[in-house]
């Protein structure tokens, strides 16, 4: 029950990395918009420093550096971090451009029924940012599933990493690498189903 | 009485330029005060400064006896009041945009009901009655549950307009709200204005309309770069008109 666990492995990874990078993408995003200078400038940084790094890049320097400076993370852990982290750049960039795409009006209309910056924020702008986000935030959520399998590299024994496991007593090294790829493929479908469906249900008529 | 509104003095600028050059200007309760002018006199931005949604940087805006926007600390230093003391000033004034900028995921009734809900703590069930009752006012209620984007230009400015006047304002402000409208679209929306003029709500309303605001007004405004340039009754505005300045505009203008 090797595969299983893999599997089993490589849905937890996703999952966390989509949830804790999507949690923190927002809040990046939430700075890039309305953040001082200077906070704008460190956060700009960290984006394009974490976009324009590979992602295998990532996981070997969550894993390796992290170590060297004392912080000991599991094989696991370090992935997600790395998974968190890269997601989270991609999150940040995406939630900017959906805020700054909402007409400035909406923030002067909820202003002069009273609302305070909070109350615009979380009942007009949100909701309005939500359905633009959704369908790049689902394709994300895809590149998230597929970058899992680089955790195999560091020894994290997902799905990718159980299949040459098995490949290794079998043999059948086509037959299974042919299986694997199938299943990636439907999860990703069922992500993109589950997306479009979402997406079908709250569009503003 | 004393006046609803009083602005004395005010100066705005947008860094090097200066937009209003020291403004007073006082209303009393029932008052319809229209600013004319030329695009780039100040106009949008005065209305803008009563509901706060621009800073200004010398003067003061007195709303029902209330300094709004600021206050002086002991040692006599201006500062802005806090986020939340804001807001719920600028909730004793009502603003109708140009763009109506209704909230585009909400149907109509859910757009008047956000602000009695959220600032004025209504209960649910009371804002749905409130909201429903000021939408019928602007002929909307059978499209209450319509979303603006399924809703005609005229119609939308009709709801927005219910949404501001929903929160019982003690001064409604009306930014060109038939600049954006097909000409169709402009009746139905100045025959709304007009009602709640006629029903004694202080209005002060930035208008391209000059027969409606020569109707509607007790007062008339002439903005000139930033200044008020002369004002009257719209007899004296439009019938008399003593600058050359408000000559020329008017001619420009149609009547």
């Amino acid at each position: 029950m090797n595969l299983l666990d893999g599997l089993g492995d490589t849905i937890l990874i996703s999952v966390s990395s989509v949830v804790l990078g999507t949690i923190l993408g927002v809040f990046v995003g939430l700075a890039m918009t309305y953040g001082q200078r200077w906070l704008r400038f460190i956060v700009r940084l960290y984006i394009d420093f974490l976009r324009g790094t590979p992602v295998f890049v990532l996981i070997l320097a969550c894993f390796y550096i992290l170590s060297v400076v004392g912080v000991d993370l599991t094989a696991f852990q370090a992935g997600v971090l790395a998974l968190t982290l890269f997601c989270s750049s991609h999150v940040g960039e995406i939630v900017r451009g959906a805020l700054s795409a909402i007409a400035v009006g909406q923030t002067e209309a909820a202003k002069s029924i009273g609302l305070t910056f909070m109350q615009t924020f979380v009942y007009v702008l949100l909701p309005q940012a939500l359905r633009q986000i959704l369908p790049t935030w689902v394709n994300t959520a895809t590149e998230i599933v597929k970058a899992s399998t680089l955790l195999s590299i560091i020894g994290v024994v997902e799905l990718l990493l159980a299949t040459q496991q098995v490949i290794a007593r079998t043999y059948l090294s086509l037959e299974f690498y042919l299986f694997a790829g199938f299943v990636y493929f439907l999860l990703n479908f069922v992500i993109e189903q589950a997306g479009r469906a979402v997406e079908r249900r709250i569009s503003i008529p | 009485m004393s006046p609803i509104l009083t602005i004395s003095g005010l100066h705005k600028s947008f860094g090097e330029l200066e937009v209003l050059k020291g403004i007073n200007l006082t209303m009393q309760q029932g008052d319809v005060v229209s600013l004319i002018g030329s695009s780039g006199s100040g106009k949008t931005t005065l209305l803008r400064c009563v509901n706060l949604l621009e800073d200004f940087e010398k003067g003061s805006i007195e709303l029902a006896g209330q300094k709004i926007g600021y206050r002086e600390d002991g040692a006599g230093q201006r500062r802005r009041l806090p986020e939340r003391e804001v807001a719920r000033q600028r909730s004793m004034t009502g603003m109708a945009f140009q763009q109506f900028n209704l909230f585009p995921h909400m149907t109509a009734i859910r757009n008047v009901m956000l602000g009695l809900i959220k600032t004025k703590n209504m209960p649910k069930d009371e804002a749905r009655e409130v909201a429903q009752k000021w939408l019928e006012r602007v002929g909307m209620a059978a499209r209450s549950d319509h979303y603006p984007g399924q809703l005609s230009g005229g119609q939308q400015q009709r709801v927005a307009i219910a949404r501001a006047i929903a929160m019982n304002p003690q001064i409604m402000l009306f930014d060109e709200v038939t600049s954006a409208l097909d000409p169709e679209l402009v009746a139905e929306v100045l025959a709304v204005v007009r009602d709640l003029a006629v029903e004694g709500m202080t209005m002060l309303l930035v208008t391209h309309e000059m027969r409606f605001a020569r109707d509607v007004s007790t007062k008339v405004v002439f903005m000139h770069q930033g200044r008020i340039h002369e004002e009257g009754t719209p007899d004296e505005i439009f019938g008399a008109p003593k600058t050359e300045r408000l000559q020329g505009f008017l001619a420009n203008s149609e009547i």
